[in-house]
Parts: C-alpha cells; structure tokens; sequence
C-alpha cells in the first residue's frame, strides 16, 4: 500500500470507528451533543483524506459543490422551524438517495459499462435504492408540506403495477449481472427505479409517514453500503450499514407502534388498509358530544392532582408547543403533577412531540414513553388530548373490525376525566371514528389548539385558586 | 459465480474476477455485518425521546458519500462523469453540513427539569 493510500485508508478507518463512538453518545441526552461532535471531527478527517486521492486532477468542481452546498446545507441546518422537522428529514434523505445514484451512474459512465459481475451488482442496487430513496423521499416531501394531496393516492391495480415495478428493477439488475455493458437496460433500471419511489410512497396517508420516512432512512443507507461495494470503500460501507440498521430499527419500533406486520412495513402496502377499513366503524358519529367551554375545561385542571398531556400532530400544525409548555408550568405552580405522554408514532416521523415539546422548554424527564406511563391514566385526575387521534383511540383495544384493532393506545378512558383538544368533530386523517370522543367522562374543546390553550392559562392565572 | 456465467449467453465481456477480487468481497462483507451488529446494539439503545435527533444525525453521517462523491467530481473521468459528481458534491455537502447542525440545534434543546442540559 502507498502511502497516499494508506493515509487515505486510515482517514477512512478513523471516521468509521468516530461515527460508531458518536452514535453510541447519542444515547443519553447528556451525551448526545459531544457525540454528534465526535461524528462531525470524523466526517472532517474523511473529507480532508479523500482530497490526497491520486485520481483528482481537478478541483473547480470539488470547490464549486463544496461552496454551493454548504451555501445551502447552513440556512436548511439553521433556519428551518423544528415544527417542519419531518419535510426537512425527508429532502435530506431526498439529496442522500440523490448524490449516491448520481455518483452510480458516474461510476457506470467512466467505466463505460465494463464493469465486472461484483462493481456491476454493487452498482445496480447503489443505483436501485439511490433512485428510489430520491423519487420517494421527493414525495414525501410533498405529501409533508402539502404541495401534495396528503391522502393516499390510489388507482386500480395498484400493488399489481408497483409490484411489477420492483420485479423489473430487480431483474433488470439481474440480467446487468450477466451482460454489464448494456447501456439501455442501466439506464432503463435507473428510470424504472424513478417511477418506483413515486409508486411506493403514492398511496401512503400522512399517518402512516413515520413508516416511510424510516424505511425511506434504511433505504439511503442501503444505497450508500452498496456504493462502499461498488467503490471498494469501506468507510461507505460502514456508514451505509448506520444508516439502514437505523433507519430499519426505527421503522420495526413505528410498525410495532402501529401493530403492522413485518411484511406489511418491508413492502410498503400501507395505507390501503386504513382506507378500506373507514366504513368498518361507525356509530361513534351518533353518540351524543360533550362539547364544553373553556372554563368548564379550566375547573377540572383547578381540582387536579395529576395531569397527562397527550399531544399528537395536531399540536405540531396548530404550533400549540409553546403554550402547552405554559400551561404545564403553570399546573406544576399550582402543584399540580404534570407529565406528558409520548406515544412512539404521533405525530409524522419518530420522535416528533419530543423535539416539539423540548423546543418549547419542557424538560425531558417529564416526557414518558408509552411502556412508561400507560399503567398510570387509571391514577390520574385529566388527562388533556391536544391534537392526537387514532394514538388516544380505544377502538384499537374494543372493536376487532377496526383497521387500527391491536396497536398499543394510550388508556385514556381508565383517567377520571379527559380534555381534548380539536378543530372538529371531522374524523382522523386514517378517516377512523374515535369512541374516545364521545365517551361520558370526555369533554371535548373545540377550536385551535393553540388559542383554546392560551385561554385556559389565561383563565387559570386569573380564576386563582 | 460460474452459475452466472453459464447462465450468461456468449463470451463474458469482462474480464473473469481473479482469485483475488473474491478475497476483498469476503473482507467487505465481514465489514458490513460488523458494522450492521455494531450498529443495532448501539442504535437499539437510543431512547425514543431521542429518535429524531437520531435520524437527523445519521442522515448527516450518510453524507460520507461525500468522499466518493468528490473523487467522481475531480477525477480524470471526463466531464459527464465530473458533472455528475458535481451535483453528488453538492447534494452529499448540504446533507453534511445542515444535518450536523440541525442535530446538534435539536439535542441544544433537551434539557433536565430547572437545569442546565
């Protein structure tokens, strides 16, 4: 090994082991913050040793995309609001599944297609997942911000079509193998792997998002592992295999969250499900509403010893995080115990309330996870539902024809009282009835969360004790 | 492999791999399921109070196909190739410096009850 090599290869090795260091400090808060740092001095090296490769003759564009993308990369880490945390993992996993293919066809164009059975695999599938991770995560996007309709998007013969889809990329891929010069079936397999991701994420409801961006995650890390083979390039290997088992763990957690099966999530056959299961229920709508005021709301928080605050994405779009955090503060004054129950899939992408809620202040050790407090609802005097649905739904433990029947709920009915939060009695994004709304010891508040809150700590600072 | 080639009509286009080629296979594929053991074991630790802040970082450390990303772009490959590493360079950048600092603007942000993080 020349020396160039080996310092480029030790570079290689320092990243790799610093990545691991930082992942394993990403698991305690307390730790966190030097682990990401550890992981930024590794990428550091990587980049700074990657620059002695013999093969770079020229720099401009080196230079130009360095500048163009940290032009970019800076305002999107530093600007954008935690609430649009979800869209701007999704582009980032867009750009991810964009550079890896893009860096496959390179690798395919200057070699002119004379790849041998190994590179030309490694490449098919680089170029298989980068495609598909881009054109998927594209959707996502689009389905997250609303430039696109968020409901699933369904036509007939849809998972016949998607599922002809993946076969070809894989036979293409396949049949790549065997005769790695032809031009038209690579580029045929990096179109077809376009038109796929669009497949793939189209009949997906906002619901079911913290699924795909998970499995969208394993898939950019799979598309870099295979650019590690295809390059001969361990610290991508490395990476790519973080990358995917993360992605991959999050999106077994979202499915178990959900009680969807394994093959269910590793497919993507989501969403038609929730669909076709809409009419299952009903009933609900008929059942008499306690609707109340907010005084009336403001009179069970003044004789409450406990509280359970479970938001859900209704919180995140009404952007009520902060005064959530007011009220919390101002219950905990009145010696009231405040806790905020998490459940792994509210919201639109893993995680979601707690950045939420830990931008507004909350402090982390009041948030708890489902395992955590579940057992606890029957102890406590209210429990106040800010925008969460089908995760407060007790169809899910009751009515064995729901298509959410079997995923773990939060046991809001066995509280003393529960307070929601709601724009209106519109059911959920999964288009699913929810009893909870209608139970006897619900009172539901309607209105945008956020005000509706603002007015409760408003009134309970006023009314005293 | 030969199964492949048998299945492959007329003479293969490429050079056969050397004895060699298949050894460095091996050794990538032990790096890969290492990684993907040390991996689980560390990931599976991350409490779900953190699973965003996780997916951020590693996206922000995917980015590490920056330094393939870097060679197609300067490379004496020619300029399709260059160009193409070009938009790698620049996507692989904006995934590595935003992702850094928007993990490191989230984890800022979790802190204990009436302390410090």
């Amino acid at each position: 090994m020349d020396p160039q090599t080996l310092a480029i290869q030790s570079a290689y090795f320092v990243a790799s082991v610093l990545f691991i260091l930082g992942l394993r400090d990403l698991t305690h808060p307390d730790t966190a913050r030097r682990g990401t740092n550890l992981a930024a001095v590794g990428m550091l090296i990587a980049v700074v040793g990657t620059l002695a490769h013999q093969d770079i003759v020229s720099w401009w564009l080196i230079l130009g995309g360095l500048v163009l993308g940290t032009a970019i990369g800076v305002p999107m880490g530093l600007k954008i609001p935690m609430t649009m945390m979800p869209e701007r993992i999704a582009l980032s996993h867009c750009f991810g599944g964009l550079a890896v293919a893009l860096v496959g066809v390179a690798e395919f164009v200057r070699h002119d297609g004379q790849l041998d059975a190994m590179h030309m695999s490694a490449t098919g599938f680089e170029v298989f997942f980068g495609a598909v991770t881009f054109t998927g995560s594209l959707m996502a996007f689009g389905k997250l911000n609303g430039s696109l309709p968020g409901k699933p998007t369904t036509f007939p013969m849809q998972n016949v079509i998607t599922g002809l889809a993946g076969i070809a990329c894989v036979a293409m891929t396949m049949y790549l193998i065997v005769n790695p010069g032809n031009v038209v079936v690579f580029y045929g397999l990096f179109a077809l792997s376009l038109l796929l991701g669009v497949l793939i994420v189209l009949p997906i409801g906002g619901a079911d998002m913290p699924v795909v961006i998970c499995l969208l995650n394993s898939y950019a890390g799979l598309a870099a592992c295979a650019s590690g083979f295809a390059l001969s390039n361990p610290v991508l290997i490395v990476t790519g295999s973080l990358d995917g088992g993360s992605g991959f763990i999050l999106a077994m957690v979202m499915s178990k969250a959900m009680n969807r099966s394994f093959t269910n999530v590793l497919f993507g056959a989501f969403g038609s499900d929730a669909a076709a299961g809409t009419s299952a229920v009903g009933g609900a709508s008929n059942a008499a509403v306690n609707a109340a005021t907010v005084e009336e709301a403001v009179d069970l928080f003044k004789y409450a010893d406990s509280v359970i605050v479970v938001p859900g994405y209704g919180m995140a779009v009404a952007q009520a995080q902060h005064a959530v955090r007011e009220l919390g503060a101002m219950l905990e004054k009145r010696g009231t115990r405040v806790r905020f129950a998490i459940h792994p899939v509210a919201g639109r992408m893993p995680g979601h309330m707690n950045v939420l809620l830990a931008e507004a202040n909350v402090p982390y050790d009041s948030l708890f996870d489902l395992d955590a407090i579940n057992d606890d609802f029957s102890s406590t005097d209210v429990v106040l539902v800010v925008g969460a649905n089908d995760v407060v739904n007790p169809a899910a433990k009751t009515s064995p024809g729901s298509p959410i029947y079997g995923m773990p709920v939060f046991n809001c009915d066995e509280a003393k009282a529960v307070i929601c939060l709601k724009r209106s009695m519109n059911p959920g994004f999964a288009g699913i009835e929810n009893d909870l709304f209608v139970h006897p010891k619900t009172m539901m508040v309607f209105g945008d969360a956020k005000k509706t809150i603002q007015e409760m700590v408003g009134a309970l600072r006023e009314g005293g004790h | 492999m030969n199964y492949l080639l048998i299945l492959a009509s007329g003479p293969p286009p490429v050079p056969l791999p050397t004895s060699a080629m298949n050894d460095d296979v091996l050794f990538y594929f032990y790096i890969f399921a290492l990684a993907l053991f040390a991996g689980y074991v560390v990931i599976s630790k991350v409490p779900a109070l953190l699973h965003t802040p996780l997916m951020a970082f590693t996206n922000a450390i995917a980015g590490i196909s920056l330094v393939a990303s870097i060679v197609m772009a300067g490379g004496d490959y020619g300029p399709t190739a260059n160009w193409l590493g070009f938009v790698a360079v620049t996507c692989a950048t904006i995934n590595v410096v935003g992702g850094f600092l928007i993990t490191d603007r989230m984890l800022k942000m979790f802190r204990k009850k009436g302390g410090e993080q």
